[in-house]
């Protein structure tokens, strides 16, 4: 089972204070920390898992310059064997179509069975890479899977649903499956097993090696363009309890008692 | 004519709440564009849908095939490339559901339409799209606009916009044939299964303690449980502590877990992502324990308390002994 993972490398911002840059495209990324975005932690420990069960390869790839070497050689300390980076100044400002015809193209090169991506990025927040690549080489696809089980030929998933729903799909392999959080408890690596694949090459392929014209990526070949990047509204928000801890703590059991009934 | 084409989403015999959704918002632009709205349905024995819907928009175009009865992208594409081929709508709307971001973007390709996906805002003005979408997981607006011609493909975020109830026509209902043949499908729908099922019904509780992220680690799950004991409640949590398996699905509030309305809600240590905020509208009161003052949780609470929830929970837990002991 040869089995290609696309990964991104994102800015983490869940728990830092975030402004927005001058150019009011983008957000102010000096002093935020930069990690492998959260679903493709998942896809990657499923297609290494994958591998342990199986046999086969792990090719893992992903479109960003040199500072993405740190996110491939974190995939290859997981166990992925190969890693492929795509990179060119045309590339700059592409969007989710824009990203998957670049991933298509480096990938047709490739031999495999079965393609994985994070259902979507913790930055852009698109969701359509995956289900878009798969268009792009002709294969089946599945999104938001939490659960798949290789069947010979045929791969069978679990997609989630709303509501604690899931609903269960047989697909024939070579297919694109877009992974969900929680499907699996990715591995650690630490920093010692890090610095062991230091050495191991990185290839890196850029828009003339994979016969793209520059119209096809970066902004000429998006279907979108970036207008603007601003701070949400905030809404009228909550009554927030101040004092000393005891107070607020008191507070809080006032107004349960009010309005859940609380004895 | 210009049409803007909306699809409807149903699952279980049942229309979902999005449709109604992208209806009222596709109804509003159609006066600004000058456009018509028609909703297609798709799907098997669906004809009492579109008599409900002929009544929200200018037109239902119904396709019924019993190879249409469950969702699956390869069926819905083929029929959807053969309906938008021949229609050329200015715009077709779709909503980013379970659904939607399973085959709308591969659709779009198919078709070599511009899509914009998950949009929270949509804004026509002087011929052009204004799209508003959220990145860096809802601390950050961004503003779009297509990079080509119409048709357009955008899918809509469930509860981004209201239904409006107000709106009553007498649409047609034009029944179209399917397109589908019999042909072997790549992907095949095998059955649905039900995933949070378990002991503990949250949706039945009076009083929620939910626990998110700010938690940490699973060995700290007990400081909240114990709190939950104390007030009589029941502990629920958001999708992080279920991805880490912190806590069971079946406590997962949140679109993809349980929607839930109690009285009180207790949110510690969780952000408010849109998928959790969505699944607690219905709570009578929410209070909300954060350490970050600028987490959105606060902007849907009623009470918030700013602080670190390892200092702030000991605190309440002890003035509960307190005040039992008196």
């Amino acid at each position: 089972m040869n089995i290609i993972v696309c990964v991104k490398r994102v800015p983490e911002t869940s728990e830092a204070d975030i402004f927005i840059d001058r150019s009011e495209k983008d957000i102010d990324k000096s002093g935020l920390t930069f990690d492998l975005n959260e679903w493709d932690s998942y896809a990657i420990e499923e297609a290494i898992s994958l591998k342990e069960k199986l046999g086969g390869t792990v090719t893992v790839i992903s479109m960003g310059g040199e500072e993405s070497n740190e996110t491939l050689r974190k995939c290859l300390a997981m166990g992925a064997d190969e890693a492929i980076r795509l990179n060119d100044p045309s590339f700059e400002g592409s969007d989710g179509y824009a990203t998957a015809k670049v991933l298509a193209e480096a990938i047709r090169k490739i031999p495999y069975d079965l393609i994985i991506t994070g259902a979507q990025a913790e930055d852009d927040s698109y969701g359509q890479v995956g289900v878009t690549l798969a268009e792009l080489l002709k294969i089946p696809h599945a999104a938001l899977v939490n659960r798949l089980e290789i069947k010979g030929k045929i791969v069978r998933v679990h997609r989630e649903l709303e509501g604690g729903l899931e609903e269960v799909l047989e697909i024939d392999l070579p297919a694109v499956l877009t992974i969900q959080t929680g499907i699996n408890e990715p591995r650690y690596v630490s920093i010692m097993g890090i610095r062991k694949v230091a050495k191991k090459e990185i290839k890196v392929l850029g828009r003339s090696d994979l016969n793209l014209k520059p119209e096809d990526v970066g902004i000429l070949g998006s279907n979108i363009r970036l207008e603007k990047v601003f701070l949400p509204p905030s809404g009228e928000g909550a009554t927030i309890l101040e004092g000393k801890p005891e107070e607020v703590a008191l507070r809080f059991l006032e107004i349960l008692r009010e309005k859940g009934g609380v004895s | 004519m210009n049409e803007i084409l909306v699809l409807a989403e149903h699952r279980h015999g049942e229309l979902r709440e999005i449709t109604f959704e992208m209806v009222s918002k596709a109804n509003q632009l159609a006066k600004t564009i000058g456009a018509q709205v028609s909703v297609i349905i798709l799907g098997k024995e669906v004809n009492r849908f579109a008599e409900v819907l002929a009544k929200k928009a200018n037109r239902v175009v119904l396709i019924e095939d019993e190879r249409l009865e469950f969702y699956n992208s390869e069926t819905y594409e083929r029929v959807l490339y053969h309906l938008i081929s021949e229609r050329k709508p200015y715009l077709i709307l779709i909503g980013h559901t379970a659904m939607g971001m399973d085959f709308a973007p591969s659709l779009a390709t198919k078709l070599n339409i511009p899509i914009s996906t998950d949009c929270i805002g949509i804004e026509f003005d002087s011929g052009n799209f204004i799209l508003t979408r959220q990145i860096y997981g809802g601390k950050v607006n961004a503003k779009v606009s297509f990079n080509k011609e119409s048709p357009y493909m955008i899918t809509v975020r469930a509860g981004a916009f209201p239904m409006q109830e107000d709106l009553l026509t007498v649409g047609e209902i034009q029944s179209v044939p399917s397109p589908l043949k019999d042909e072997a499908l790549a992907r095949r729908f095998i059955q649905y299964v039900e995933a949070a099922a378990g002991e503990v019904d949250i949706t039945q509780a009076d009083i929620l303690v939910s626990v998110g992220r700010g938690i940490k680690d699973a060995e700290n799950i007990p400081l909240v449980k114990e709190l939950a004991d104390s007030l009589g409640a029941t502990l629920a949590c958001s999708r992080p502590v279920v991805d880490k398996k912190w806590l069971p699905k079946e406590r997962q509030v949140g679109t993809s877990g349980k929607t839930v309305k109690p009285k009180v809600y207790i949110a510690i240590g969780i952000s408010g992502a849109f998928q959790h905020v969505a699944a607690i509208k219905g709570a009578g009161t929410i209070i909300a324990i954060n350490k970050d003052p600028k987490a959105p949780i606060f902007n849907v609470a009623h009470y918030g308390i700013v602080g670190d929830l390892f200092k702030v929970v000991p605190v309440i837990k002890d003035k509960i002994k307190e005040l039992k002991q008196k």
